[in-house]
């Protein structure tokens, strides 16, 4: 995939967390204790209990495609298309997703329903992006 | 259930500026020349306006987008208010229009002007049509987790959205493309819409891919121009230069997580939860409906409507476009001013406009029979809201 230029996510209190473990290769989530509800993006009380004993945890990085799209349009001139923009469910808890790049995978071969691992893409001394290739081992 | 409250106010009136292509024109003035004939089409003047109303409000969105706020137009337009009110969050852009009709009905005020104005054609006439955070060095705040991808548009979003819905339900891009043709075919009926020239299933089909499955005639065309609604008491009614149209119903409900890549279900949208809502205060029933107008900032989201609206049953919207059910002459007469896809942007209220116009008789070659029920839902992925209209 053609790459291009990436903006970095702001550190915000709620989401440094989240980009500062995928720099260290971790993806990581806010977990509620007691329900074990993954809360992406994290909260400060779990939605599902309304629970404030919450953790980080870190989870496999398997996810499946739940769809994609090809993008063809540059939104600012030079841009380099095409290139994949999907949006994957992890293994870990349904409907837990992510919107992010499909990477190392010829375009005509984008599948829904498709494995894939995460690999980080480092962008700063503190941010990486969650990007996802093919899982040959599932 | 009490009669709902909505059922106390009517639209009396409406209005539009010019609407085009790059009109370099200013948003103050363009607002203005709507609300000024929205306010002469309810037989009223300016100094019975008592409220005002817009869509976002002076936000920092993307050029040309937000148009100007309630206050400059409330001290441009020389008048005193008892309600006034705009912003982002809300059920869809027709939000103020719905809390128009019932801060009218709770007697806040008595005649509430309320507008959403665009000059996203203008303001992209010297870069073309960016992205949402092209140029940002740094990205905050929800967009965060979709900007650094490059899912830089509402386009990418909803593709996902569509996608899915193809692939559980077996939907064609054929099917996207019965919506913009049928929507241009329209147009051509309409003297302000902005793309009049019939297009052809071959055209459609081979237009450049933006985001796929959306190609450029997938997504609708940035404008110019103002529209203006004046949202009255129902005791005005008998006062009105034209038949007032009521309020039936509206729906403003949001079951679901609000959030674009967290939706459950992305074959549905929030219109899924606004429509129920909808229905659920009223005894009028989908079959009752006489004219949809329901956005298309993207052709899918058509689609995604009228299975939240119960035109059809989940999953089935593709085939129900098929065969001209959605022409004029057809079952449900769908956008019929050609919708934002061919009538132009005007996000949201365009819709709206064309369901007065029709309601009240007024469309000409494009008049839908004995038109006496219009339905207007607006919005797309977790943003929606809808009105029932009638004569």
């Amino acid at each position: 995939m053609a790459t291009f230029f990436r903006p970095l996510p702001a550190l915000e209190p709620r989401t440094a967390a989240f980009w500062r473990a995928c720099r260290a290769g971790r993806l990581e989530f806010t977990r509620c204790v007691p329900c074990r509800y993954l809360i992406h993006p994290s909260r400060p009380i779990c939605p599902k209990c309304r629970g404030r004993s919450l953790d980080q945890v870190t989870v496999s990085g398997r996810a499946r495609l739940h769809s994609y799209t090809v993008n063809h349009q540059a939104w600012y001139p030079g841009q380099a298309v095409p290139y994949v923009i999907g949006l994957v469910e992890l293994v870990e808890q349904p409907e837990l997703r992510l919107m992010t790049n499909i990477i190392n995978c010829p375009i005509d071969c984008v599948q829904i329903g498709m494995a894939l691992r995460v690999v980080f893409e480092n962008l700063s001394d503190e941010v990486a992006l969650p990007l996802f290739e093919p899982d040959a081992r599932t | 259930m009490s009669e709902p409250l909505e059922r106390r106010s009517i639209i009396s009136g409406v209005g539009q500026s010019a609407i085009g292509r790059r009109l370099f024109r200013d948003d103050l003035e363009l607002t203005c020349d709507a609300a000024l004939a929205a306010i002469a089409d309810a037989g009223l003047c300016p100094d019975d306006i008592d409220g005002i109303g817009a869509y976002p409000g002076p936000i920092q969105g993307g050029p040309g987008f937000a148009g100007p706020g309630v206050y400059e137009v409330q001290d441009t337009l020389g008048i005193d208010v008892r309600w006034h009110l705009s912003g982002l969050e809300g059920p869809a852009q027709i939000s103020p229009i719905i809390h128009a009709a019932l801060a009218v009905a709770a007697g806040l005020c008595r005649h509430a002007l309320v507008y959403r104005t665009v000059t996203e054609a203008t303001a992209a006439a010297d870069t073309g049509r960016r992205g949402i955070g092209a140029g940002s060095a740094e990205i905050s705040g929800f967009a965060a987790f979709f900007i650094p991808f490059g899912a830089m548009s509402a386009a990418n979003w909803l593709a996902l959205y569509a996608r899915r819905h193809m692939y559980e339900f077996g939907t064609k891009k054929e099917h996207l493309g019965a919506v913009a043709i049928t929507a241009r075919r329209h147009a051509g009926l309409n003297p302000a819409a902005v793309y009049r020239t019939p297009m052809s299933m071959d055209e459609y089909l081979g237009a450049r891919m933006i985001s796929d499955p959306f190609g450029l005639y997938d997504c609708d065309v940035p404008v110019d121009g103002s529209t203006a609604v004046i949202v009255s008491s129902v005791e005005a009614a008998r006062d009105l230069p034209h038949p007032a149209v009521r309020f039936n119903a509206v729906g403003t409900a949001l079951r679901a997580r609000p959030l674009w890549d967290q939706w459950g279900d992305i074959t549905t949208m929030a219109a899924r939860d606004a429509a129920a809502h909808l229905w659920s205060r009223t005894d009028l029933k989908p079959a009752d409906v006489d004219t949809a107008q329901l956005y298309d900032g993207f052709s899918f989201l058509t689609l995604a409507w009228l299975e939240a609206l119960g035109f059809c049953k989940k999953g089935e919207s593709g085939p129900f476009v098929e065969d001209g059910r959605i022409a004029l002459g057809g079952a449900l007469p769908l956008n019929t001013w050609g919708g934002q896809l061919s009538g132009g942007r005007l996000h949201g209220f365009g819709f709206v406009a064309e369901a007065v116009r029709q309601l009240r008789g007024e469309c000409g070659a494009r008049q839908v029979p004995d038109c006496e029920v219009a339905v207007v839902g607006v919005g797309g992925g977790p943003v929606a809201g809808c009105m029932l209209l009638t004569k």
